[in-house]
């Protein structure tokens, strides 16, 4: 635990946007360089994973997640207000979007 | 630790700005053709220009290789009237479409959209990008060519309109192409000015100016021809980056530069004063609930308990199965989509198609139907269900990844799940896109599919002398078909043109000034931030240029926009590129808010199609009125031109399309 706390700005809103594994990204920046409104910025330090510097831009297009090489590197993530939700049509069970203990995953890819 | 807070309260130090800080310095870029603004128009006038054999430099305020709304994607192209199954022809469907939107509508765009779309989408699948079912996932569905593979939307008799199964990677192969071809491509610089010869306001256009949106450095573009390939006005009315950044179809980078240079240059525009009602921030991710529209069109809706709301044709026969929801009424033609119909007046009945009930809101209000509603998939036929979600959903680029994975990672199963609507006020039940929200009257936006632009010609010239135009740059500019037909036509006339015109000479001058305007917010130290300048001006179109406009409040608007122009925006502080180049689209805010003003004060009549009241002239659409407002800056001051409705078929022009198209399509 921290016994210190520093002058900084309110958190953004969107926070996130998106949200990037420092275990899984080799800081290849190829996010960086897709993202059309520079939310993400490079590390001053080469190698490492980039800045989400800029999340209150993000259009959430994911063009950051689909150009990764690094599958679970760079995950995009709805904002808090922009989460939906849906009812299952045989037992009535509602799910949402970042709900705790969701259904497993859906697996069958898009067409195309 | 990727956020920036994180990372600040771990280095202790404020990091420096990562690129390195060019302010000021010039580049100068010399070409045959500029092509400013590098998404779906862009990249395909490039292309061509490429292929002509022409030196082409592409502009691109985002990064190239995702750029501009359409980069993402594209889920179903726009009426392909002349592929092998259509039904319906370029002539049938340009007057349908016109007839659809009251005259309001540029007949040039669309006919050359309708007329090579699909030659267009048979390039793009030359170039790599699967148009086909060539899996034969689809096989048997009803809206599926069993000829050539391709799939339709909308209409199943009529097929204009191609569901494109491949359509997330339309991007890649055209840019891969163009670079092959010698396109020099400049990204991440934001077109600030175009430059006229001798500098004078209406004079021809020989170049541009931009500023790197990282490091900050000045580009001079010199070019015997430009192609203004940018985005419609956006984000002007609402403007929250806290609310409205996943719930907008367009790109954060579409603020209308290209129409405010355009405009200070001294070209035409026409329908500027159009506007509707815009849910903004309300809204929940494109195509991300519950609904029947577009993509979506036409799932099943049921209620809270399982009701089915019932689908009507347009004399509001029910609907009893999922087939005839795809298909005209007896005797009917064809459909037209139902988006493309906006305004006041609705669907023209003759291309009317099926739609959920229009009694919604009274039968909710009632107690028959119970919300929140839910788009049902799993009631849907099989292959309509995999088209909605797997096709559509997975190709409209803005969905493959924030709705299709992100949903089915979290569990959504499109066989077994329906997606909620939005819960809104009985009242919002009344519109038929009623998940789009019941925002505020004040809340507007120049909208989807139909806004004001750049008036053209038959070679989709403007006004100004060496200054093309295409997709949303366009008045009525619509679409992905739109925007890459009108792309590669505008090019094949920029080229003829290119190629006999003088060498361009940039005026010094007018260079200087513009680069004074440009860097003076990076030379201040104290004033607001350009988030509190946006806001502010959204403020102010909000207050004066509603919903409800008369003389006076527009008037005072003008003098609130010409105040801050002087004062606030004078005081603005940007303390990097970045913030320089948002803080220079207020400044584009500023114009577009003052040209959408001037039309809006020169149209002195109100009209239904337009979505446009005036509390002073109440009478909707009164004779002496249907026409285009054209306004133009002469000397600085506001000239008001006129046009009449169909002006692209009337003198000099010849009266029908396709001789006009033939003399002026360049195709050989």
């Amino acid at each position: 635990m921290s016994d210190k706390a520093y002058m900084v700005p309110n958190p953004f809103m969107p926070g996130k946007a998106v949200e990037i594994d420092p275990q899984i990204c080799n800081g290849c920046r190829a996010c960086v360089e897709v993202c059309r409104m520079d939310v993400l910025v490079p590390h001053p330090e080469k190698g490492k994973p980039p800045i989400v510097l800029y999340p209150d831009e993000c259009w959430f297009c994911a063009c950051c997640v689909e150009e990764c090489p690094r599958p679970g590197a760079i995950r995009m993530e709805h904002p808090l207000n922009q989460r939906v939700g849906w009812k299952r049509k045989e037992t009535g069970e509602y799910f949402r979007i970042g709900m705790r203990n969701p259904p497993p995953p859906y697996e069958k890819p898009p067409v195309g | 630790m990727s956020d920036y807070l994180d990372f600040l309260q771990a280095e202790a130090d404020i990091p420096e700005w990562p690129y390195p800080l060019r302010y000021r310095k010039e580049n100068h870029v010399s070409s045959d053709v500029l092509v400013l603004g590098g998404g779906v128009a862009g990249i395909h006038a490039a292309l061509t220009l490429a292929r002509i054999g022409l030196s082409t430099v592409m502009v691109e305020k985002g990064g190239a290789k995702k750029a501009g709304s359409g980069g993402v994607g594209v889920d179903h192209w726009h009426y392909a009237c002349t592929n092998p199954a259509s039904k319906v022809t370029p002539e049938e469907f340009v007057e349908a479409m016109i007839e659809g939107m009251g005259e309001y509508e540029c007949g040039i765009f669309d006919y050359i959209n309708y007329k090579e779309g699909y030659d267009t989408l048979l390039d793009c699948e030359r170039l790599g990008v699967k148009i086909r079912d060539t899996e034969d996932e689809f096989q048997g569905a009803e809206f599926r060519d069993e000829r050539t593979k391709l799939l339709f939307s909308y209409d199943y008799e009529s097929k204009y309109d191609i569901r494109v199964p491949g359509g997330w990677n339309i991007r890649e192969p055209l840019l891969r192409e163009a670079r092959r071809l010698g396109v020099t491509v400049c990204d991440r610089i934001m077109a600030t000015s175009l430059l006229t010869e001798g500098g004078k306001q209406g004079a021809r256009v020989v170049g541009a100016t931009g500023v790197n949106t990282r490091t900050g450095e000045f580009y001079v573009f010199r070019a015997k021809a430009t192609i203004l390939c940018m985005a419609n006005v956006h984000r002007l009315w609402v403007f929250s980056t806290e609310l409205k950044g996943s719930a907008c179809m367009y790109d954060p980078n579409c603020v209308g530069d290209g129409h405010a240079m355009a405009w200070k240059a001294g070209a035409t525009l026409t329908m500027m004063e159009k506007s509707r009602s815009e849910s903004g921030g309300f809204n929940y991710p494109d195509y991300g609930v519950g609904n029947a529209s577009n993509t979506w069109f036409a799932c099943t809706i049921v209620d809270a308990r399982g009701k089915e709301v019932p689908w009507v044709n347009r004399d509001g026969r029910v609907l009893t199965t999922v087939s005839e929801r795809y298909r005209p009424a007896p005797g009917q033609k064809f459909l037209l989509p139902p988006q493309a119909l906006f305004g006041l007046k609705g669907p023209v009945y003759a291309y009317a198609g099926p739609r959920l009930i229009p009694d919604l809101c009274a039968r909710i209000q009632s107690g028959e139907f119970v919300l929140p509603l839910f788009a049902d998939l799993p009631s849907m036929p099989d292959l309509e269900r995999r088209a909605i979600f797997g096709l559509m959903i997975g190709n409209e680029g803005k969905t493959r990844v924030p709705i299709y994975d992100i949903y089915t990672q979290a569990g959504f199963d499109p066989n077994k799940d329906m997606l909620q609507a939005p819960v809104r006020s009985p009242r919002a039940y009344l519109n038929r896109t009623w998940w789009m929200a019941d925002p505020p009257s004040q809340w507007r936006d120049p909208g989807f599919g139909s806004h004001g632009g750049l008036v053209v010609d038959w070679d989709l010239k403007t006004s100004l002398e060496g200054l093309y135009a295409a997709g949303q740059q366009v008045f009525q500019g619509f679409g992905h078909s739109g925007a890459a037909t009108s792309g590669r036509y505008a090019a094949r006339n920029a080229a003829l043109y290119a190629r006999e015109a003088s060498e361009p000479i940039i005026d010094r001058g007018q260079v200087d000034k513009e680069k004074a305007r440009v860097y003076a917010p990076i030379a201040r130290k104290r004033g607001m931030g350009w988030k509190e300048l946006c806001a502010g001006i959204a403020r102010i179109m909000q207050d004066y240029c509603g919903e409800y406009k008369q003389e006076g409040t527009l008037k005072l608007g003008l003098r609130w926009v010409k105040e801050i122009r002087e004062r606030e925006a004078v005081d603005t502080v940007a303390r990097n590129p970045h913030e320089l180049v948002r803080t220079l689209e207020c400044f584009t805010r500023l114009t577009a808010a003052e040209i959408i003003m001037q039309a809006s004060l020169a149209r002195k009549a109100s009209s239904s199609v337009l979505d446009f009241r005036r509390l002073d002239y109440p009478d909707l659409d009164p004779e002496g009125w249907n026409k285009f407002i054209t306004l133009r800056l002469a000397d600085g001051e506001v000239k008001d031109d006129g046009l009449p409705f169909k002006y692209w078929l009337k003198s000099p022009w010849a009266s029908a399309y396709e001789e006009n198209y033939e003399r002026h399509a360049r195709l050989r």
